[in-house]
């Protein structure tokens, strides 16, 4: 059972990590502006448009 | 025919087009010079991409571009950062794809000193960054104007950030209670796997403890809004769903920290932290579709801000809008937005009422009539004395009205608050039973006797009761997604089951709201088309629906004259208003009959010949309304229609849809009025509308129906938005609503068989944390699998 010593602090470590990255994102305002974003992603660079 | 390259209407105009564009076949087709403006400064860009990847859903109103945009002074709303550069905060409005924020930001980017530019879809809100000179904003913000855009520069200070931080704080927590949630689960799967011989006694602690340290910190922090609304709740002597579940949380966590103390074998923590986290997604989702209402009203404030061109002793002065005073007189050119409520005292026009009331025919005004902010000029210029503005007008009223209605709806006790009503003290009492006959008949110690009277409340914990609803609600609003339905506010359903009467406005919801030309039987062909050849130069509403209906060849007149609120003339023909069209031929005009004059809209066609032909329009009918009426009508619905249109033309709609109860020409406020003393009567209302003018009652009512067309303002305080050119979609949602609420209804059946069952082996003391957890999932498992046989 030792080696619940190691394992429950890297388990928790992982979490927090998770949650940080949340809290940090929330911070920034990434969830500002959910239907934009959904979008975004799918629009060309310019230089591809362009050349069509 | 073809389509304006730009707006996509159908158009006859060829606007000579020096750039031309190599993959049309046919040449350059625009409708207006302004829509060739726009298209030319896209193409320049070499973004022309923009065409092929926007989406244009039909019925959609279309971006129209002004012919002459000119830069508005924007300097006192672009703010200078530590930087120096400049911000500027922008409501945009037009966009209807993610294909228009690309075009705007890729433009804007390609400006000289632009750092930074973007549009957030959510809020169509459009930040600039750019160094240089504070006035190069004027030139960035005539750009998208010219783009078809509206622009309106807004402080970001004042739009008041209170419900964004409520969201965060829900968001935080949520994050927080999934974190702990999984943790904790992490733990308890080997807790409740093994036992005190296998794992040891030690090693059991120290799971307790690991629990204990996550879950305690994070239950006091997520559960805040619970607890909250529980307080509050309590403080009036009511009580709801939440005071419950606070209870059954902050209970379990105590005695799981007694007993992780005293080495104990039970924790609850898992249990605990889990219905938070479930709870608290919910809670984040609802706030969400609230706070979209809330902005866009705050938006059409904005509306209202600017500057406006006073007549101070016949010297034109250009003031700020907050500084116009009753009495002043206002000058309003053709094109330009109506900023104050006022009375025409010089002038003659059309304007576009349609932000207000949703028709879409431009109404005719002269001296001595009312107009309102928010209208549009559309013909020559107008003078106007203010009686109005801002805070006090038509537009700001409609708003506030607005605000008043949405706090209403707030009262409404849900069926879940109500169960909770009965529930809550049942339970608690049964909890006080629990310990008083363990202790005091059976004899047991107090400490023991506690513990199986905690037991039994957090076995009782509302979790089927808290399920049953949301679950069916966001089933059903699948359901209803698939049929092009959105379900906006999630109570909407078990509010539609109980309505009794049901009220329509007519222009936009029942009728199209678009004109169409109903007597084309009795036009000669070549009249049409001579009709259609002289619409065709004209963006005037009835124009453009000869237009739509007529689809052969149209012939060139180089010398058509639009006259603005008569008609269209080329050489001696004409086709326009009765009284112009026969001007100066008295005797004919008195031989045409007038009886239907008032019922439809009618223009008259002079040709070459001097013979006359009449066209008549309505607007037409939604193709199954009549249907849709009549079911309604025998499922026993109470209906009304109430119209700010004028008496003869509902009392036409109302005979053929065969519904008595008609009211016409009422204001917003007057709709308002209405919905209210039908709810105080007692009556649950249903309205279903689309126009700004529609805003308070739709907020007003116990529940409300927008279709897709509807002014964005009426589609965001609606609770249901369905999309079609059908009616129909209001019985689906009827029906949906009913099964829905059967099933919540059985919900709490299985909910309350579950407590019948749980509660004696609670009592008896047999309850181990590993049968309350599958007791628990098991009773939730049960409701949401009753849930979806509404997928079927």
């Amino acid at each position: 059972m030792d080696i619940l010593i190691y394992l429950i602090p890297i388990a928790l470590l992982m979490g927090i990590i998770g949650l940080c990255a949340f809290i940090w994102s929330m911070k920034n305002n990434q969830f500002e502006d959910l239907d934009g974003a959904a979008s975004r992603i799918l629009f060309d660079d310019e230089e591809e448009r362009d050349n069509e | 025919m073809n389509k304006c390259l730009h707006c996509g209407l159908k158009t006859q105009e060829v606007y000579s087009n020096s750039e031309k564009a190599s993959d049309t076949d046919s040449g350059d087709y625009f409708c207006c010079n302004g829509c060739k403006i726009a298209y030319n400064i896209i193409n320049n860009f070499g973004l022309k991409s923009y065409y092929r990847t926007r989406e244009l859903k039909s019925g959609e109103k279309i971006l129209k571009p002004d012919e002459n945009v000119q830069n508005v002074d924007m300097s006192a709303f672009s703010h200078k950062d530590k930087e120096g550069n400049f911000n500027l905060n922008l409501i945009v409005s037009g966009i209807h794809c993610a294909s228009c924020i690309w075009l705007i930001e890729s433009i804007l980017n390609k400006q000289d000193g632009v750092l930074f530019a973007r549009v957030n879809m959510t809020t169509r809100r459009l930040v600039i960054k750019w160094n240089g000179d504070i006035k190069n904003g004027d030139e960035f913000v005539g750009l998208i104007n010219s783009l078809g855009y509206k622009l309106m520069p807004y402080d970001p200070e004042i739009i008041k950030e209170i419900d964004k931080k409520e969201e965060k704080r829900l968001l935080l927590s949520m994050a927080v209670a999934g974190f702990a949630a999984g943790n904790v689960m992490l733990v308890s799967v080997s807790i409740w796997s093994s036992d005190k011989i296998i794992m040891g006694m030690a090693t059991r602690d120290f799971f307790h403890w690991f629990s204990a340290l996550i879950a305690v910190p994070a239950i006091i922090f997520a559960g805040r809004p619970f607890f909250y609304s529980a307080l509050s709740v309590l403080k009036s002597k009511n009580t709801n769903m939440d005071v419950p579940i606070s209870v059954g949380v902050i209970i379990a966590t105590i005695m799981s920290l007694y007993e992780t103390v005293n080495h104990g074998e039970h924790i609850y923590f898992d249990s605990a932290i889990m219905l938070l986290f479930f709870l608290l997604i919910g809670r984040y989702l609802d706030i969400k579709a609230k706070g979209k209402a809330r902005s866009t009203a705050h938006d059409l404030l904005y509306l209202m801000s600017g500057s406006v061109k006073i007549n101070d002793n016949s010297i034109h002065r250009v003031i700020p809008l907050k500084d116009v005073k009753e009495g002043m007189e206002v000058i309003i050119s053709a094109g330009e937005k109506i900023p104050v409520d006022g009375v025409v005292i010089n002038g003659k026009s059309e304007i576009d009422t349609s932000l207000i009331t949703g028709e879409t025919i431009p109404r005719e005004i002269c001296e001595g009539d009312e107009i309102f902010t928010g209208n549009i000029n559309i013909s020559s210029p107008l003078t106007v004395r203010v009686k109005a503005h801002g805070e006090n007008s038509l537009l700001a009223e409609i708003v506030k009205l607005m605000e008043n209605a949405e706090q209403g709806r707030a009262k409404y006790v849900f069926l879940a608050d109500k169960i909770a009503g009965y529930y809550t003290p049942v339970v608690h009492i049964l909890g006080v039973a629990a310990f008083l006959m363990w202790w005091l008949l059976l004899g047991l110690d107090w400490q023991p006797s506690l513990m199986i009277a905690v037991t039994v409340l957090i076995i009782t914990c509302p979790c089927a009761l808290g399920l049953a609803v949301p679950v069916v609600q966001i089933v059903a609003s699948g359901n209803l997604m698939k049929k092009g339905i959105l379900l906006k506010s999630a109570n909407a359903l078990e509010k539609i089951e109980q309505v009794n009467h049901i009220i329509f406005d007519k222009t936009g919801t029942l009728t199209l709201g678009k004109p169409k030309l109903i007597n084309i039987d009795n036009i000669s062909e070549g009249d049409l088309r001579l009709a259609a050849s002289l619409a065709s130069k004209s963006k005037h509403p009835l124009s453009q629906a000869i237009m739509d209906i007529y689809n052969g060849k149209v012939d060139e007149y180089d010398d058509i004259i639009e006259f603005s609120g008569k008609g269209l003339q080329s050489s001696n023909c004409k086709l326009g208003k009765r009284n112009w069209v026969f001007e100066g031929e008295e005797n004919i005009n008195d031989s045409i009959e007038e009886s239907n004059k008032n019922e439809y809209m009618e223009i008259w066609l002079k040709n070459s010949s001097n013979e006359y032909a009449q066209f008549i329009f309505q607007d037409d009918l939604r193709a199954d309304s009549n249907e849709v009426i009549g079911s309604l009508q025998k499922q026993n619905y109470a209906l009304t229609i109430l119209s700010g249109d004028r008496e003869n033309i509902v009392k036409n709609t109302a005979k053929k849809l065969n519904i008595d109860d008609y009211k016409y020409e009422m204001s917003p406020k007057d709709k308002y009025k209405y919905v209210e003393r039908l709810k105080s009567e007692g009556k649950v209302v249903l309205f279903i509308g689309d126009g700004l003018n529609d805003a308070p009652s739709l907020a007003a009512a116990n529940v409300s129906i927008s279709p897709s067309t509807a002014m964005d303002i009426s589609q965001n305080t609606a609770d249901i938005v369905f999309q079609g050119e059908g009616l129909k979609s209001v019985e689906d949602i009827i029906f949906v609503a009913k099964s829905s609420l059967n099933l919540v209804k059985q919900n709490f059946m299985i909910a309350c068989v579950y407590n019948l069952i749980a509660i004696p082996i609670a009592f008896s003391g047999f309850v181990t944390p590993m049968i309350a957890a599958i007791a628990m999932s098991g009773s939730s498992l049960v409701v949401i699998v009753n849930s979806l046989r509404l997928t079927r």
